[in-house]
């Protein structure tokens, strides 16, 4: 197959590269230039640049650079500066797998005559027993990244190859030392690629959105303090606040950004029972038509690496009221009941459906129409 | 009559392999780097490998390499823009220290920013104590604050070598009592040590080196400057970006490629180099110990000083009638400093090394090469003798 491997630079996509070559395949190598400003690494810096073509030049591949900062700002950097504006809480690197790995990228690979791309996730492709493809976790639990490609179709999935989900982290630097890659010992790039450690998220969003004060409460409505940047809060948050100390430790419920008011409660008042999920997307359409009455079970993830929870999903009832609907077709929302009750998710961040190690299908925290 | 050649420190033969190299792309190889297709991809590749080597050579990564137009354009690089990244906020009130026999392309960027010079010893070498006291007079405020201090690896003139790290213990000392604020930078213009001592080993200690082609028997008119990580370098050439932004210019992709393949050859064949030239030199001063008036200027400890550079003053002898002599008996020589219209200068090494003016106007620098010959050393040793006695006879 001719395949373009989208190389940032790292030892992940260095070996997927070279497993590739191996396997017999056409490679062409490709660093994507998506952001323009100040990075620290991944994806975007001249060194990781350096480090991919290094790295082709290594493996005999061809090495191309492609512009997709336009992309990038449109649908990554503009809608997480947005999302902060309205009290969210994004995950920018879901975006840019939506919208540009596997979106923009890939049609430009099927354009210029690939029949897949393929990248450094710890991931696998797998095929249910009746030919579906679904995204499944990488065999490195520790490093699996399944959870940022929920989103991937069976359009998508049948041109994305991604070679090093069946190794172990250990063994792909082994396999990067064995062919003496320069990045064998790089350290992975942790941080989003357009926010620097040193100037960080409040920097970055300060120079591109008001920050706006807001008033710190317990649920009764008490005043307890204010933060001057609503916009920088996140749920869950338990410092940074300016509460008073030596207080039973208080944590973020609920960022109403209109009304200017975070409201802040104990270990406990995080926790609920529901959780609503917007941005509902599904590997193959066929998953949501077993949503029915009784709910489907799944397993839930709702961080990067975050330990899955059992819940059922329930369609979300148009009128709001929690009621139990159920019926096939397509499903934009749903409503996520925890079989045990569980913390709160901020709004913005994933939510991903598991059926055992496979990927069903996920979408976005929703603010929790019941409030707090 | 076939010619001498033992002015190597000046510049030396090119390097076969790196000729023929160089040639290959000339001829083969236009492309620019800058491009997406075939051709600048195979010109970026012959770069980027060529920058692999000289890291290598020189103890960098390749990510600290910023090829230039020579030995001069790094020296100028370094002293103007370097800055550490914690640096940057002060820069402009600190100060730039640099040893007083610093080849002039080191000197005129630092006088011309103001800097201050540091004594040396009579080889030419740094005095430390000197150092540690200027650095702690900044630290205590009675002088302006440091940024960088600029001390050669080796003595173009003489072929004295510093002790880098000695220089950056001083350094690092003078910053602890200072207690926090940023450490100056130590810059070495490693020129005429390139090919004579172990890169990695010696210049570990130093944030920023300079090196030059036509030194180690690359082309002229390709050097580079190391930067090393966290060290910044303000660039003097702007446009397309080139070096991470550090020096604008489509490269001499030719010339670079010379330049790797004779440091890599240099690097390679250095202890055998070594080993040759110390024969020759003692051969050379043995031959030269008849002749009245003559003393060697070299340190004698070969740890002390390169070993191609024989640097010796001949007192009640012009120099240059004596240069002219030997150049009509087909030997090239020097006397390591010129003006610009090529006539002698009296060296500003000998002055601030204290060497008393006598021997300084009688002095010259003969250097060996990796390619010079028993033969040089005795056509040499046939000729010099008898030109300093015709020359006194002269009167």
């Amino acid at each position: 197959m001719r395949v373009l491997v989208m190389m940032s630079g790292g030892v992940d996509s260095s070996v997927a590269a070279a497993m590739l070559r191996d396997a017999g395949h056409e490679v062409v190598g490709v660093t994507l230039k998506l952001w323009g400003g100040a990075s620290d690494s991944g994806c975007c810096s001249i060194s990781d640049v350096d480090d991919a073509r290094r790295v082709a030049d290594r493996l005999g591949l061809d090495h191309h650079t492609f512009n997709f900062s336009d992309e990038f700002t449109r649908h990554v950097v503009g809608p997480y500066v947005d999302a902060h504006a309205t009290g969210q809480t994004p995950n920018p690197c879901i975006e840019c797998n939506r919208h540009l790995k596997f979106s923009a990228v890939l049609d430009r690979a099927r354009r210029l005559g690939f029949d897949a791309v393929a990248t450094g996730h710890h991931a696998r492709v797998v095929t249910t027993p009746d030919g579906r493809r679904r995204v499944a976790r990488g065999a490195d639990g520790a490093k699996d990244q399944s959870y940022v490609l929920h989103m991937l179709d069976q359009d998508q999935l049948a041109r994305t190859l991604l070679p090093i989900g069946e190794l172990s982290k250990d063994e792909v630097r082994a396999r990067a030392a064995d062919l003496d890659l320069r990045t064998a010992d790089k350290p992975d790039s942790q941080d989003v690629c357009f926010i620097t450690k040193d100037r960080g998220r409040g920097a970055f969003l300060r120079d591109r959105i008001p920050l706006t004060p807001a008033r710190v409460e317990d649920r009764d409505g008490r005043p307890l303090a204010t933060v001057t940047a609503v916009e920088l809060v996140t749920h869950g948050q338990r410092r940074g606040l300016g509460l008073p100390g030596g207080t039973e430790p208080r944590y973020v419920v609920d960022i109403d950004r209109d009304a200017g008011v975070v409201t802040v409660g104990s270990a406990d008042d995080l926790l609920v029972d529901e959780q609503d999920v917007t941005s509902v997307t599904w590997s193959d359409p066929s998953v949501a038509d077993h949503l029915d009455g009784r709910g489907v079970e799944v397993a839930v993830q709702t961080s990067a690496h975050g330990r899955p929870a059992p819940a059922r999903l329930r369609h979300l009832d148009p009128g709001g009221d929690g009621a139990i609907v159920g019926g096939p077709g397509p499903v934009a929302e749903l409503r996520v009941r925890w079989q045990e009750p569980h913390r709160r998710i901020a709004p913005g961040q994933s939510i991903v459906f598991y059926d055992g190690d496979t990927v069903l299908g996920g979408g976005i925290a929703r603010r929790s129409a019941a409030g707090v | 009559m076939a010619e001498t050649y033992l002015d190597h420190a000046a510049t030396t033969p090119m390097r076969p392999a790196a000729l023929e190299a160089q040639m290959a792309v000339l001829r083969d190889e236009f492309g620019n780097p800058s491009g997406a297709h075939a051709a600048a991809r195979r010109a970026r590749r012959l770069v980027d490998d060529a920058r692999d080597v000289v890291a290598a050579a020189v103890g960098a990564e390749p990510d600290e390499i910023v090829f230039t137009s020579g030995g001069t354009e790094a020296d100028n690089l370094a002293v103007a823009g370097a800055d550490s990244d914690a640096h940057a906020a002060v820069e402009s009130a600190r100060t730039v220290l640099a040893s007083a026999v610093e080849h002039p392309a080191v000197l005129e960027p630092v006088q011309a920013l103001d800097g201050e010079l540091l004594p040396v010893d009579r080889h030419g070498a740094i005095e430390l104590d000197a150092l540690a006291d200027r650095l702690a007079r900044a630290a205590d405020g009675t002088a302006r604050g440091v940024r960088l201090v600029s001390i050669m690896a080796a003595n173009n003139e003489n072929g004295t070598l510093n002790d880098l790290a000695s220089v950056a213990a001083v350094i690092a000392e003078a910053g602890e009592r200072a207690g926090g604020g940023a450490v100056p930078l130590l810059h070495t213009d490693a020129v005429a040590a390139a090919s004579w001592i172990d890169m990695p080993d010696m210049l570990r200690a130093a944030d920023l080196i300079t090196v030059s082609g036509h030194k180690v028997g690359g082309p002229k008119g390709v050097g580079a400057l190391v930067v090393r990580r966290g060290t910044r370098v303000r660039p003097m050439l702007l446009g397309g970006g080139q070096e991470r932004e550090r020096r604008a210019g489509t490269p001499d992709v030719a010339g670079i490629v010379g330049f790797a393949t004779a440091l890599s050859e240099a690097v390679a064949t250095r202890r055998v180099t070594v080993a040759r030239a110390e024969t020759l030199r003692g051969r050379l001063i043995e031959g030269l110990d008849a002749v009245d008036g003559l003393e060697i200027l070299s340190a004698a400890d070969p740890t002390r000083r390169t070993a191609g550079t024989v640097h010796l003053g001949i007192r009640g002898v012009d120099r240059e009638a004596l240069v002219f002599l030997l150049d009509r008996a087909g030997i090239a020589v020097s006397w390591g400093s010129s003006c610009a219209s090529g006539a002698s200068e009296p060296s500003h090494v000998l002055a601030a090394a204290g060497v008393d003016r006598e021997l300084a106007a009688g002095a010259l620098r003969i250097s060996l090469g990796w390619c010079s010959t028993g033969g040089d050393v005795d056509h040499l040793l046939s000729v010099l003798p008898e030109a300093v006695v015709e020359l006194r006879a002269g009167g």
